[in-house]
C-alpha cells in the first residue's frame, strides 16, 4: 500500500505546489488591494498557454531543449508585465471605493472576456509541451519511482514560501507591502504611495498565477476551461487557509492534496469534488478559514 | 448594589467579564436598571462603556456573568433575540437604512415588531404609516418623513436612529452617546424631546454620555466607569461632586 | 390608470403580437422569457447586494427535473414538469442556501460558483444518470392529457411563458413592496440595524435565496421544454454570467428589468450569432463592463429617467 500511496502523494503534492502559487497570488493581491480578482484563474491559463506555445516553438525551432526551463519563467514574467499593470491601472483602479458588488462584477466581466480571448488566440485544441518533464527524467529511491520534475515543483514552492517571508521582513518593498496590508489609511497618511504598491501587488499576483500555469504545462495538456476550474480551486485553497493568509494557503494546498490522495485511493469518483468538500467542512466549522479572523466591526 | 432583588429591577447585569487581547474591558461589572429609571454611564474613552452596551444587546458575549432582563438571562442571545425581548438600541454612529425614506425606515421597524414574515402584503399600509407618523411627531421629525435617511443632517440622523429604537416599543432603551456629534444647542433639544417621549411611554433608559450638564439634568442615577470596572455610582448630585470622579472623567470629558 | 400601467399593457400587447406577426421571433422570445425568470432570481439577490455567480445550477436543476421526468419516468406533462422543477430547485436552494447565505460579498459570489462547478462536473460525469455531456432529450410536453404536435406546442408554450411572466412579475412586485422584500433590500444598506430590529438577516436571505433558486428552476424548465434537450452546459458558470449580465442590464430596481434585459440580450444574441458565435462570452463580458460603467441602473433606470434612478442606485 505504501508503494502505491507515496507516488500518489508526490503527485498530489506537486499539484498542490502549483495550486499554491495561484492561491498565493490571489490571496496576496486580495490582502493588499482588498479586491478579489475573479479573473485570476484566466491569468493562470494564459500563463500556461504562453509557456506551452513558447516551449513548442523552442523545440520546433531546433534550439537547445533546456531553454524550455527559462522559457517557463519568461512566459510568466511576460504575462505579468503585459496584464498586471494594464488591468490594475484601468479596470481594477476604477472600482476602488465603489463597493464590492462592482468589484465582483467588473473582474467577473474580465474573466468572461479573457476566457473567450484565449479561445480566439490559442484555439480550442489541447497543447502538450512536456519537454521539461522529459528532460529531467525519473529517479528511483527505495524501489519507488519519482518524476524529478514533480520533486522540483515541490522544492520551488517551498523556496517561494520561505522566500516571501524573507522578502516581507527584510526588504523595503516587502515592509511597505506589509504596512499597507496592516492599515491602509495610516499608510496613506504616512505618505506611502499606495497606488504604486497596489499596481505592484496586483502584478505580483498575476505573475504568481501565470508562473503556476507555466510550471503546470509540462505535467498536463493546456485546454479551454482550465481558467475557470483553477479559479475555483485556488479560491477554495485560499478560503480554507483564510483569505489573505499566505501560510494558510500553503497548509490548505497540502491538506487538499492529502485529501485528494485519499479520495483517489478509496473513492475515485470524488477526486475532483474532494477539495470543495474540504472547503465546505472547514468553512462550516471556521467561516473565515483555518488562519482567518472574523472582521471586528466597532459599533 | 443593594437593590438587586427589588421587584422593580428591569435589567440586572451581574459580574460581567470580557477581555480583548489581555485588556479587560469588563472586569466583574454589576449594574442594575430599575423600571422607569434613566441611568447614565460616564467614564473616559476606552474604559469599557460601549463594551458594556454591546454585551447587554448581544453584540459581544461575556466570558463570565449574567445579564437578566425582567428575570430572564439574555447574556448569550443574539442581538435580534434581545431586541425581541424588549431592549432597543441606538448607536453612536446612526445605523439607518440609508436608501429608504425616514418613514419607510420606521415602518420597517414597526413591521419587525408586528410581523415581518409577510411576503405579499405591502409594508406601506395605513396602520403602520399612522403609527410611524405619530412617532415622528413625538420626536419632532415629521417634516423629514419622506427624506432619504442617507441625506438627513447629522442631528436628525441621530434622532432618526433613536426613533427606530422607539418603534420597537421596548422596555429598555439603550443609547450610545445620543448627543455626540450634535451641536451644543441641538443637544438639549434632542435630549428634551427624547426624555419626554421616553417618560411618556414609561420606558427605562441606559445611556452613555460625555456631556455632564446633560447627565446632571436627565439621569436619575449615574454610573462611573474606569478601566473595565465601576468606580462610583449614585445620584448625579453626589457622584459629580466626588473628586475622584472629577479627576478621571470630567477632566477628560 | 397610471402611465406606468399603460406602458406595461402596451409592452405586453406588443410582446404577444410579435410572434403572431413575425413567427421567427417566437422561439427567441420564448427563450428570452424563460431565461428572464432565472435573471429575476439573480436580481432578487442583487437587491440585497449579493451577486450569485452560480445561479445557472438552479436553472440546470430545473431543466434536468423536466428531462428526468420525461426520459426516466415517461411523464411529460407541462404542469407536472413545471411544478417538479420549481420544487427541486427551491428545495436545493433551501439546502445550499442554508450554508451560502451566511456569506456576503466575494465569499457569497465564489461559493455559489464553487457549488455550481461541483454540480456541473457531476452532471457531466454521471453518464448513467444524466447522459453525461450528451445530455437528455425532452419529449414534447402535454397539457393535462392534451398532446399537441411540436409546432402547436411551441405556440402554446410561448403564451404560457407570457402568462407565467405576468404572474411572476405581479408576485415579485408584491414581494418587493412587502415587509420581507423591504427587509431584503435593508440587508444591503444596514444588516446590523436589521438584526437590532429583531429580524434575522439569515432567514430573510434564505427565503429570498430559495425563491430565487425556484425562479431559476422555472426558467430552466421552460427552456428545456422549448429546446427539447438539456445539457450540462446549462449549469456552467458562463451561463451564470449571462444571468448576472441580464439582471444588471435590465436593471433590478423593478421586476420588469430582468425580462427586459433578457429580451434585449436574446435579441442581440440572435443577431450576433451569425457573426460572432465564437466570441459570445467576450461580448457578454464587454457588455457587462459597459453597463456597469455607463448604465448602473440598467434599462429600467434609463426608462425611469435620471432623477428617479439616482435615488435607486444600487450598484
Amino acid at each position: 500500500m505504501v508503494s502505491t500511496l507515496i507516488p500518489l502523494f508526490v503527485d498530489a503534492l506537486a499539484n498542490a505546489a502549483i495550486i499554491f502559487f495561484v492561491a498565493f497570488g490571489l490571496t496576496l493581491a486580495f490582502s493588499v488591494l482588498r479586491v478579489l480578482n475573479v479573473a485570476h484563474g484566466s491569468l493562470y491559463s494564459i500563463g500556461a498557454y504562453v509557456a506551452a506555445s513558447f516551449g513548442l516553438w523552442i523545440i520546433s525551432a531546433g534550439l537547445n531543449p533546456w531553454l524550455t526551463f527559462p522559457a517557463l519563467l519568461l512566459s510568466a514574467a511576460f504575462v505579468a508585465a503585459l496584464f498586471g499593470p494594464l488591468i490594475e491601472m484601468t479596470l481594477v483602479r476604477w472600482t476602488y471605493g465603489r463597493g464590492e458588488a462592482v468589484q465582483i462584477l467588473v473582474t467577473f466581466a474580465l474573466f468572461l472576456i479573457l476566457e473567450d480571448l484565449q479561445r480566439l488566440v490559442f484555439g480550442v485544441s489541447s497543447l502538450y509541451a512536456d519537454t521539461p518533464m522529459a528532460l529531467l527524467g525519473i529517479s528511483e529511491i527505495g524501489g519507488i519511482i519519482y518524476l524529478n520534475y514533480q520533486l522540483l515543483l515541490i522544492a520551488i514552492a517551498a523556496v517561494a514560501l520561505f522566500g516571501t517571508r524573507l522578502f516581507i521582513r527584510h526588504t523595503r518593498t516587502g515592509r511597505l507591502l506589509a504596512v499597507v496590508v496592516a492599515d491602509r489609511e495610516v499608510s496613506e497618511a504616512m505618505g506611502i504611495n499606495t497606488r504604486r504598491i497596489f499596481t505592484l501587488a496586483f502584478t505580483l499576483g498575476v505573475f504568481l498565477a501565470a508562473l503556476g500555469g507555466a510550471m503546470a504545462t509540462p505535467t498536463m495538456g493546456v485546454a479551454p476551461g482550465l481558467g475557470a476550474d483553477t479559479m475555483v480551486l485556488a479560491f477554495a485553497v485560499a478560503a480554507i487557509g483564510g483569505l489573505g493568509q499566505i501560510e494558510g494557503a500553503a497548509l490548505a494546498a497540502i491538506i487538499v492534496a492529502l485529501v485528494r490522495v485519499l479520495a483517489i485511493y478509496y473513492v475515485p469518483e470524488l477526486d475532483a469534488v474532494a477539495p470543495y468538500i474540504v472547503m465546505l467542512l472547514v468553512l462550516l466549522v471556521r467561516p473565515y478559514g483555518l488562519f482567518g479572523k472574523p472582521p471586528v466591526r466597532r459599533i | 448594589m443593594t437593590q438587586s432583588n427589588t421587584p422593580s429591577a428591569l435589567l440586572e447585569a451581574r459580574d460581567l467579564e470580557i477581555a480583548f487581547g489581555g485588556v479587560k474591558a469588563a472586569d466583574g461589572v454589576s449594574l442594575t436598571v430599575n423600571e422607569g429609571e434613566f441611568v447614565a454611564i460616564i467614564g473616559p474613552n476606552g474604559s469599557g462603556k460601549t463594551t458594556f452596551l454591546n454585551i447587554c444587546t448581544g453584540y459581544l458575549k461575556p466570558t463570565r456573568g449574567t445579564v437578566r432582563l425582567a428575570g430572564r438571562d439574555i447574556a448569550r442571545l443574539q442581538p435580534r433575540a434581545i431586541a425581541r425581548q424588549g431592549i432597543a438600541r441606538a448607536f453612536q454612529i446612526p445605523q439607518l437604512f440609508t436608501d429608504h425614506t425616514l418613514i419607510d425606515n420606521l415602518m420597517l421597524s414597526i413591521a419587525a415588531r408586528r410581523g415581518i414574515w409577510q411576503a405579499l402584503t405591502p409594508l406601506d399600509r395605513p396602520a403602520y404609516r399612522d403609527e410611524a407618523m405619530d412617532l415622528l411627531q413625538l420626536l419632532g421629525l415629521e417634516k423629514h418623513a419622506h427624506t432619504l435617511t442617507g441625506t438627513l443632517p447629522e442631528g436628525q440622523r441621530k434622532l432618526a436612529d433613536i426613533t427606530l429604537a422607539f418603534a420597537l416599543n421596548p422596555k429598555l432603551l439603550v443609547l450610545d452617546e445620543p448627543t455626540s456629534g450634535v451641536s451644543s444647542i441641538e443637544r438639549f433639544e434632542i435630549m428634551e424631546t427624547l426624555m419626554h417621549a421616553a417618560r411618556q411611554r414609561g420606558l427605562s433608559a441606559l445611556f452613555v454620555e460625555h456631556d455632564m450638564d446633560i447627565v446632571e439634568k436627565y439621569a436619575d442615577r449615574v454610573v462611573v466607569w474606569s478601566s473595565g470596572t465601576i468606580m462610583a455610582e449614585g445620584s448625579p448630585a453626589e457622584v459629580l461632586k466626588d473628586p475622584r470622579v472629577l479627576e478621571s472623567v470630567v477632566g477628560v470629558a | 390608470m397610471s402611465k406606468r400601467m399603460l406602458a406595461l399593457i402596451a409592452a405586453v400587447l406588443v410582446l404577444a403580437a410579435l410572434p403572431v406577426v413575425f413567427p421567427f421571433t417566437r422561439f427567441m422570445l420564448t427563450l428570452a422569457i424563460a431565461k428572464g425568470f432565472a435573471a429575476l432570481g439573480v436580481a432578487l439577490l442583487l437587491r440585497a447586494g449579493l451577486i450569485s455567480l452560480g445561479h445557472a445550477m438552479y436553472f440546470g436543476l430545473g431543466a434536468y427535473a423536466v428531462a428526468f421526468l420525461s426520459a426516466k419516468a415517461g411523464i411529460s406533462d407541462f404542469f407536472v414538469g413545471l411544478i417538479a422543477a420549481a420544487v427541486v430547485s427551491g428545495v436545493a436552494g433551501l439546502i445550499f442556501g442554508a450554508f451560502l447565505v451566511r456569506y456576503r460579498a466575494i465569499f457569497f459570489a465564489m461559493l455559489n460558483l464553487a457549488v455550481s462547478m461541483v454540480l456541473y462536473s457531476l452532471f457531466s460525469k454521471l453518464y448513467g444518470l444524466t447522459g453525461g455531456t450528451d445530455g437528455l432529450r425532452v419529449g414534447v410536453p402535454s397539457f393535462l392529457g392534451w398532446e399537441p404536435a411540436r409546432q402547436t406546442f411551441e405556440g402554446v408554450l410561448f403564451f404560457a411563458c407570457l402568462i407565467l411572466m405576468l404572474g411572476a412579475g405581479w408576485l415579485g412586485h408584491r414581494y418587493l413592496q412587502s415587509p420581507m422584500g423591504q427587509a431584503l433590500s435593508a440587508i444591503h444598506t444596514n444588516e446590523l440595524r436589521l438584526e437590532y430590529l429583531g429580524v434575522s438577516a439569515w432567514a430573510t436571505l434564505l427565503s429570498a435565496y430559495s425563491v430565487s433558486a425556484m425562479l431559476a428552476g422555472i426558467g430552466g424548465a421552460l427552456t428545456a421544454m422549448a429546446v427539447g434537450h438539456v445539457l450540462p452546459e446549462y449549469l456552467y458558470w458562463t451561463q451564470s454570467g449571462h444571468l448576472v449580465l441580464t439582471a444588471v442590464l435590465g436593471g433590478f430596481s423593478a421586476v420588469a428589468g430582468p425580462f427586459i434585459g433578457s429580451i434585449t440580450l436574446e435579441g442581440i444574441h440572435t443577431l450576433a450569432v451569425g457573426y460572432a458565435a465564437e466570441a459570445w462570452n467576450l461580448i457578454v463580458g464587454a457588455a457587462l463592463l459597459g453597463v456597469i460603467f455607463f448604465l448602473p441602473n440598467g434599462i429600467v433606470g434609463l426608462l425611469r429617467g435620471r432623477r428617479a434612478a439616482k435615488a435607486e442606485e444600487v450598484l
